[in-house]
């Protein structure tokens, strides 16, 4: 009995702050991340026998909190359902000089810094937090969590053609968003 | 569609929609050998490959610091007695 609380222990221990801190960039709202976790774990523990395999319990996971989520979207954070074009991510040329260039940052020379490093995960949690949410539920569950396509898709009721197309956006809008800033710390 | 060149044209269009597919090995064989010929005459498109790639790479992980609040024990109390009985009903089980 000892050892199954153990488990116990440490399934909610890394599922409640995933879950947690998806839903708070899905939410926007602490308190709703908090009542989410908590309801994705309860639901889980009561319907654990709907899952044929064990495997996906992840992905099961946040199925279940993306719906939570969506029971308490708030329109500040949910609307106005936004598309975004790949065309208004396309990067400049820099004007004149033989040959051209395009006006990106030096991505070689990334800081090493832990200050710096952790100044670059807070521009790409805002970079995030910014998407429209169509995008922002694709990256987070894509690259944030490392989830494949097809657990994606299924997550969000959708087919692997969207996740693809939603995630290309939406990585092209964080990485524009840390060009800049890398641009800004040159300058 | 593989002359050197060294600013972005109408090809790099193409080749610009495709990247995250190209970079989570999810395009067809065909073509990614396409992109890949276009990528070894094209020094803005591999610059800007790169960018992503370590964008994407900075993403992984990336989530939230602080964490939920410790559980209370009235919650910590209810989700243990949906877990056992989760446990009673499958006769033991592995998370």
């Amino acid at each position: 009995m000892a050892g199954e609380m153990q488990v116990f222990d440490r399934f909610v221990e890394v599922f409640r702050k995933k879950i947690f801190n998806y839903s708070l960039q899905m939410c926007g709202q602490r308190e709703d991340a908090e009542e989410v976790a908590q309801e994705a774990l309860l639901k889980a523990f009561q319907n654990f026998d709907q899952l044929r395999d064990p495997e996906r319990v992840r992905p099961w996971l946040f199925r279940i909190a993306r719906n939570a989520c969506l029971m308490k979207r708030r329109k500040s954070v949910f609307a106005p359902a936004q598309e975004l074009s790949l065309e208004e991510f396309l990067p400049a040329s820099q004007p004149g000089g033989t040959p051209r260039r395009l006006e990106i940052a030096d991505w070689s020379a990334l800081p090493e810094d832990q200050a710096l490093r952790g100044e670059l995960r807070g521009v790409i949690q805002q970079a995030i937090a910014e998407l429209p949410e169509i995008y922002r539920a694709v990256i987070l569950l894509r690259d944030v969590e490392e989830l494949n396509t097809a657990e994606t898709a299924e997550i969000l009721d959708t087919n692997a053609e969207v996740v693809k197309t939603r995630l290309h956006r939406a990585r092209l809008a964080v990485r524009q968003k840390l060009d800049e800033y890398l641009r800004g710390r040159r300058n | 569609m593989s002359h050197p060149h060294s600013e972005p044209h109408g090809d790099c269009l193409e080749i610009f929609a495709r990247l995250s597919e190209y970079l989570d090995a999810e395009l067809p064989a065909v073509t990614c050998q396409e992109l890949e010929a276009h990528l070894a005459d094209c020094p803005p498109c591999i610059e800007f490959l790169y960018s992503l790639r370590k964008s994407i790479e900075l993403c992984h992980g990336c989530e939230g610091e602080e964490g939920p609040p410790p559980l209370n024990p009235e919650a910590r109390d209810t989700l243990a007695a949906a877990y056992r009985r989760m446990l009673a009903r499958r006769g033991g089980v592995d998370l």
